[in-house]
């Protein structure tokens, strides 16, 4: 079957099997690797990308009720070299450290900023519950998410800084 | 940007303990994660590349009657099917595991465990491979299986491994330390002795990203490149040398960025070897990735501890002895990875960090109808099964004579001059403070004012509990002549270049699985040779770029490759005094170091920069004899001992007394990795260490029926702990650096996850002490603390 869709902002159009999982769809056929998956049960929720802005599980999604709709992914975060806030915030408080989760939380956290710019620590739990990192603990990813908060243009992208 | 550290005002830390390196710095390796550009196992695809899938076993034990592939190999898009008959012609249906013994890469004879691997097929694309599984027939003779290793050894069991020749049960080892005679004795006049079965239950490392690998075998070379989620790129190569008969130089392991390890990666699995085969059978390059029910089912648990705990003391709290029989299940295979020496890893540590007159334990290690593993999970090596053990008994001697356990701890803990301090089974304990950690954990943690208002909720009948935990940890194996994996000396390579223009690359032979080495062993090298980190590339996980190593486990990346790191670097640093003395016409003699740079005695404004040193080396400058026109240095690095990280852990849990659920109010955490490199990757280590604690403590159970069906085969079913569970970590530290380190840094990768279960556990029993209740074993899941809360607590089994 030929599915249409938006995926960080390109139009693309192409022929699927129907039986094909949105997160096989991103990664097989666009060759987007930044989407992974890590459970096929909706657990863990490395698979996140944004249908229409909502945050969905693309390993429980078919690509073809993709159809139609707007998809972001974590490449479609950064706009040019400009990087997320959400990005920024995932490096300056040590939000990721395998980075393999990283893709989906700061897709869900992007979500949550765009409903509720202020959230507080228990919203922020809340939003990324659904969702499993096995090397933070999450109280870096939740700073990291008040940071994208606190910082919401970050106008370019800082490298590693290095305090005198 | 402005960001301070979280942690506890530490009235012990002076300049001494300021971190090295620059300290807090952002990770190198974060800018490509955060844009989705990290490049893991399954990132990879190669021109021609076919897929893999594994059919495994439905039942735990069974002989195998036949397998019928032809309507699989009929399927559209299969290229092959694999089977251990095939791997017999090849002599690789059976492969040696990590432990001395061997490992059936497919079946042959007989099913040993639940999802155990039976065939493999490749095709075109994933989705074939998965429906040509549907496709094989099997016809299986199922036999009763052992799944508790209670009666593993019950004659008359079934013998699990009866392809050995000659093998009547299922016993694999006896191991002990320790003296059983001095231990008795002195239990014998002891005026208090407590018991306590203590099981620390099966559970799995789950990394987020399962074990995969993309096997390209070139037939005219000969050669064979492997990407693989491997923990130990360097170890596996020399295995798959010795198992597949292909010559060691014609065989690069590239770990490329892996998602989490813990241990989980530590094995070399079925799959990594029947993705070689089949690039070999097909001539195409092969991926194999396993999905979550395949790497919980399948890959290397840990724990499964039985333990039977015993302490003596005297009636003043004193504590005189301890004494353990443990019964390790082992699964169907030994393939515990651990050193050769050690079939109980390092569990002979349980005596933890106390000051003991004896001690003695014994491990029985059996097989079960289990998947194999052992030694995983951010455990080095059993040390997570030690510290479980002797807290939860201190514990319990702390209830029985009426004690606080802080007190009972603050009387026993080893004192600071008694370092290096040699415990009863053959430790030597570097460096330690513990009381200055224990008080500093219950200044933060308000200890007092806890047990004040746990005394008001008694009385209200609530249900609050405090939880302590002190660990040693021993971590940073080798040194070599005491400690191997299958004969390769556990020491670690290092290789250090300096460019001309100054910039820098760093080659090591462990692996990151997250832990941020490009950053950390940048920051060393860093401090060393006085370049900053940002013009240090960190080359790792490719075995044809880098110097041989054991790997990254076990906390010994800093341990061991870190002091390797430093050691390259001032040997980097010796050399180019040389060269900056002949460029400078001096005698090196006469120069003095001071960060980055080599000037003259007396006279600071002559002098040479590392940068301008590095271009005198490659430049025409009439180098000194013996001096090599470049600055390279390599080196190898054998620890004289372990290091010994250490810390006190205090959880607070309120237990709703309807239900059963237990909620983590607080945790708090001091640690002391000795001599601290970056503020903000150790306390990342310490977080998700003690998250791997909630979820031991709490949630996570790899539990099986009595046919064998492994009850935790999903995220369904095996919970792991989400950003709900847990509370914000409250961190502090102190710092006593190891002092036969070169940087006297002690490692902290697994410090949280060794030693928080423990405090966990004691609060959850410290809640329930109005109960009546002495003793539960993990994981405390409502349904298992209100059975406790009735009286009717179990063993998870």
């Amino acid at each position: 079957m030929q599915i249409s869709m938006t995926v960080n902002g390109d139009e693309i159009t192409r022929e699927i099997e129907p039986r094909v999982l949105l997160v096989h769809f991103i990664r097989d056929d666009l060759r987007l690797t930044g989407t992974h998956w890590g459970c096929d049960t909706s657990n863990c929720g490395t698979c996140v990308v944004l249908m229409d802005g909502v945050p969905v599980k693309s390993c429980t999604v078919l690509a073809a009720m993709a159809d139609g709709r707007a998809i972001t992914t974590v490449e479609g975060l950064a706009s040019g070299t400009t990087l997320d806030p959400v990005q920024q915030g995932f490096m300056e408080e040590h939000g990721l450290q395998c980075g393999f989760c990283t893709p989906g939380m700061m897709l869900t956290a992007r979500a949550l900023l765009d409903q509720n710019p202020h959230p507080d620590d228990t919203e922020i739990r809340e939003a990324i519950s659904g969702q499993i990192c096995r090397c933070t603990g999450y109280a870096t990813i939740v700073r990291s998410v008040k940071w994208a908060a606190d910082h919401p243009a970050v106008e370019e992208i800082a490298g590693e800084e290095v305090p005198a | 940007m402005t960001i301070t550290e979280v942690h506890a005002p530490n009235p012990a830390a002076g300049d001494a303990d300021r971190p090295i390196g620059y300290g807090r710095i952002q990770r190198k390796e974060d800018p490509r994660f955060v844009r989705g550009k990290g490049h893991y196992v399954d990132d990879i695809v190669l021109p021609g590349m076919l897929h893999g899938a594994i059919l495994r076993s439905p039942v735990a034990h069974a002989r195998l009657v036949s397998i019928d592939t032809s309507r699989a190999l009929a399927h559209p898009g299969v290229v092959a099917v694999i089977t251990g008959q095939d791997l017999l012609g090849l002599k690789l249906a059976w492969a040696p595991t990590l432990s001395a013994d061997v490992q059936a890469v497919l079946v042959t004879d007989k099913v040993r465990f639940q999802g155990q691997e039976v065939a493999f097929v490749i095709a075109e694309d994933r989705y074939a491979a998965r429906d040509a599984l549907e496709l094989i027939d099997v016809d299986y003779d199922v036999l009763t299986p052992v799944i508790d290793a209670r009666h593993a050894l019950d004659p008359g069991a079934p013998v699990i491994r009866d392809e050995i020749e000659g093998r009547t049960d299922n016993h694999i080892f006896d191991w002990e330390a320790g003296n059983a005679a001095e231990t008795d004795a002195v239990f014998a006049s002891a005026d208090v002795i407590v018991k306590q079965e203590i099981v620390y239950p099966r559970s799995h490392p789950a990394p987020m990203e399962t074990c995969g690998a993309v096997a390209d075998f070139e037939p005219i070379e000969g050669a064979l490149t492997l990407y693989e989620t491997s923990q130990a790129p360097h170890a596996h190569r020399t295995l798959f040398a010795i198992v597949s008969g292909i010559p060691e130089h014609k065989i690069r392991i590239v770990s490329p960025d892996i998602g989490g390890g813990f241990g989980n990666k530590v094995g070399i699995y079925p799959g990594y070897i029947l993705a070689v085969v089949g690039s070999i059978v097909t001539g195409r390059p092969v991926k194999w990735v396993e999905d979550r029910s395949e790497n919980l089912m399948s890959t290397s648990f840990a724990r499964d501890y039985i333990m039977q705990g015993e302490i003596a003391a005297t009636k003043e709290g004193k504590i005189l002895a301890l004494r353990t029989n443990v019964l390790a299940d082992h699964g169907a295979f030994n393939a515990t990875a651990q050193p050769t020496k050690y079939p109980a890893g390092f569990f002979h540590i349980f005596t933890g960090s106390y000051d003991l007159e004896a001690a003695h334990c014994k491990v029985t290690g059996v097989y079960t109808n289990k998947a194999p593993g052992g030694v995983a999970y951010a455990c080095s090596f059993r040390v997570t099964e030690a510290v479980l053990l002797v807290e939860r008994m201190v514990d319990i001697l702390a209830r029985k004579l009426e004690m606080d356990p802080a007190e009972l701890r603050l009387k026993n803990l080893i004192k600071p001059e008694q370092f290096p301090y040699k415990n009863k089974t053959g430790w030597e304990y570097d460096s330690g403070n513990y009381e200055r950690a224990l008080r500093l954990s219950m200044e933060m943690a308000g200890y007092d004012e806890l047990r004040r208002e746990q005394k008001e909720k008694r009385a209200r009948g609530e249900l609050m509990g405090i939880g302590i935990s002190f660990f040693t940890e021993t971590v940073g194996a080798g040194p070599r002549k005491h400690m191997d994996i299958v004969g390769l000396g556990m020491a670690d390579g290092a290789e250090l270049r300096i460019h001309p223009t100054g910039k820098a690359v760093v080659r090591i032979s462990v692996q990151s699985q997250g832990q941020g080495h490009e950053t950390t062993f940048a920051q060393i090298v860093a401090e060393e040779i006085g370049i900053p980190p940002e013009d240090i590339d960190v080359v790792h996980g490719d075995t044809d770029q880098t110097p041989f190593g054991l790997g990254t486990y076990g906390s010994r990346s800093t341990p061991v490759s870190g002091a390797a790191v430093a050691l390259v670097a001032r040997k980097v640093r010796e050399k180019a005094k040389f060269i900056a003395a002949a460029m400078l016409e001096t005698r090196p003699e006469d120069l003095e170091w001071e960060k980055g740079r080599w000037f003259v005695k007396g006279d600071p404004s002559v002098g040479k920069t590392m940068a301008e040193i590095a271009m005198g080396a490659h430049g025409t400058v009439t180098l000194p004899e013996g001096i090599d026109g470049n600055l390279d240095a390599e080196v190898t690095y054998d620890p004289p001992n372990l290091t010994f990280p250490f810390g006190a852990y205090i959880c607070v849990v309120d237990i709703d007394p309807g239900t059963g659920h237990v909620k983590v109010r607080r945790f708090i955490a001091v640690d002391d990795c000795g001599t601290r490199i970056n503020p903000m990757i150790i306390e990342g280590q310490v977080h998700g260490g003690l998250t791997d604690g909630v979820g031991m403590a709490l949630m996570q159970f790899i539990e099986f029926d009595e046919s064998g069906n492994n009850l935790g085969g999903s995220f369904m079913d095996y919970l792991i702990p989400t950003a709900m569970e847990v509370p914000n970590w409250e961190t502090g530290f102190t710092v006593t650096p190891s002092p036969h380190h070169p940087i006297g840094a002690k490692g902290v990768g697994e410090s949280a996850t060794v030693g928080s279960p423990p405090a966990i556990l004691n609060a959850v029993v410290d809640a329930l002490a109005p109960l009546g209740v002495t003793h539960m074993d993990m994981p405390c899941t409502p349904a298992r603390v209100w059975a406790a809360m009735q009286g009717r607590a179990t063993p998870p089994i």
